[in-house]
């Protein structure tokens, strides 16, 4: 599979959030506002894009080396788990205006299934280096169009008259029904 | 007020049932219920991760120190994770293939690191498993309807392990089953309209 195909499949085919339903819990969490909803858009993009290149190199380099294959999971979600610490840490100091920006959404990244998600899949898909790095890239890149654009419309039903039981959440998920539809009519283009 | 072993087993049923009441843990909720046997194998999967989590952080609860709480929780349940992984390779293969990322996922699932910080890491051991295995088996039972449901409108039969299977069309000659519910859209549609079921009889 050439480059931009690669990018067309993760950003719209395969999208993650509608496609491939990680990320659920920030998807429906986040964009009651757009600001909300940009922040996290934001953090995603930047661990997902560490996250995915680096669980890459400890797989390929420590855990297959060794043997160590089944460990997959916690090597995975340890790696995880200090990237976010560590990428907080140097941000409040070199870059406090972007984490600021940030807040609290880069810790919640942590529990993100997206992250978890396609760091798994760029082993399962058996990728090569460049391939894992284009992938985590335009697979965040997907997910903050689909929740940037959730938003959107998130703002606009809280201003329309929904019937009580449908409210909040159950309405919430039957739109991004409706925008995991039209990201559908991607499916045939790769 | 103190509730009692059965309280904290039953609310799990419906008080905090996971997915509808608390809106947790959606991705395998709507990842894999695209029939009931997918649905009711991650329910079960799940229920061995929360059971097992809650049981060794309620009773290692003394020790863990409180600022590195949420890492020794994550180590724990990644390694429950890994032997569900690591059973369910050995013994229920194509189930195993079928339900494939959202199994190294359950480690990220918000319901089992929930319950480790909420309930777990302040109860007793028998009162965490019992809410472990309640909130389980919740889960499973949520997944299961919604798999059942899109299952039924999918494909028009619901089948579980091969031999329990039950037609629609057999019912209903006029019904013709649509495809929308089973793929990616229909899940979120599905899960939409039950959560608004939920909340009528709730109400």
């Amino acid at each position: 599979m050439g480059y931009f195909e690669l990018i067309i499949a993760c950003v719209f085919v395969n999208n993650i959030l509608l496609a491939q339903f990680l990320g659920n819990c920030p998807f429906l969490g986040t964009s009651k506002k757009m600001e909300t909803a940009v922040g996290m858009a934001m953090a995603v993009i930047f661990v997902l894009v560490l996250a995915g290149t680096i669980t890459w190199l400890v797989y390929t380099y420590i855990l297959v080396k060794f043997g160590l294959v089944y460990l997959r999971t916690i090597a995975f979600i340890v790696v995880i788990a200090s990237l976010v610490q560590f990428v907080e840490m140097f941000l409040k100091k070199s870059i406090p205006a972007l984490y600021a920006g940030l807040g609290i959404f880069l810790p919640l990244i942590t529990t993100n299934c997206a992250v978890m998600g396609v760091c798994v899949l760029n082993i399962d898909k058996e990728f090569t280096f460049l391939q894992a790095l284009v992938a985590s890239l335009f697979y965040a890149v997907g997910f903050g169009l689909a929740l940037i654009l959730f938003a959107g419309l998130r703002e606009r039903i809280f201003l329309a008259r929904v019937p009580k039981p449908l409210q909040d959440t159950s309405i919430a998920l039957i739109t991004a029904g409706m925008i995991s539809l039209a990201f559908f009519a991607f499916q045939g283009m790769v | 007020m103190p509730k009692t072993l059965v309280q904290e087993f039953t609310k799990g049923l419906w008080e905090e049932l996971p997915p509808f009441r608390l809106v947790l843990g959606l991705c395998p909720t709507l990842g894999v219920t695209t029939s009931m046997e997918n649905g009711l194998g991650m329910g079960i999967a799940t229920t061995f991760v929360l059971v097992g989590s809650n049981l060794l952080i309620s009773m290692l609860r003394s020790m863990i120190p409180t600022k590195v709480r949420i890492a020794c929780f994550i180590i724990i349940i990644a390694s429950f994770v890994t032997i569900v992984e690591l059973l369910m390779q050995a013994y229920t293969y194509p189930l195993y293939l079928k339900l494939g990322v959202f199994i190294p996922l359950i480690v990220v699932n918000c319901i089992v690191l929930g319950r480790a910080e909420a309930f777990a890491y302040k109860n007793k051991v028998s009162f965490s498993m019992a809410d472990g295995l309640g909130i389980g088996i919740g889960y499973t039972l949520a997944l299961g309807a919604l798999g059942a449901v899109r299952e039924l409108l999918g494909h028009g039969s619901v089948t579980v392990w091969g031999d329990l299977s039950y037609n629609l069309a057999s019912s209903f000659p006029s019904f013709h089953p649509f495809s929308f519910m089973v793929q990616a859209p229909g899940a979120f549609i599905c899960l939409g309209l039950m959560l608004c079921l939920i909340n009528v009889i709730g109400d």
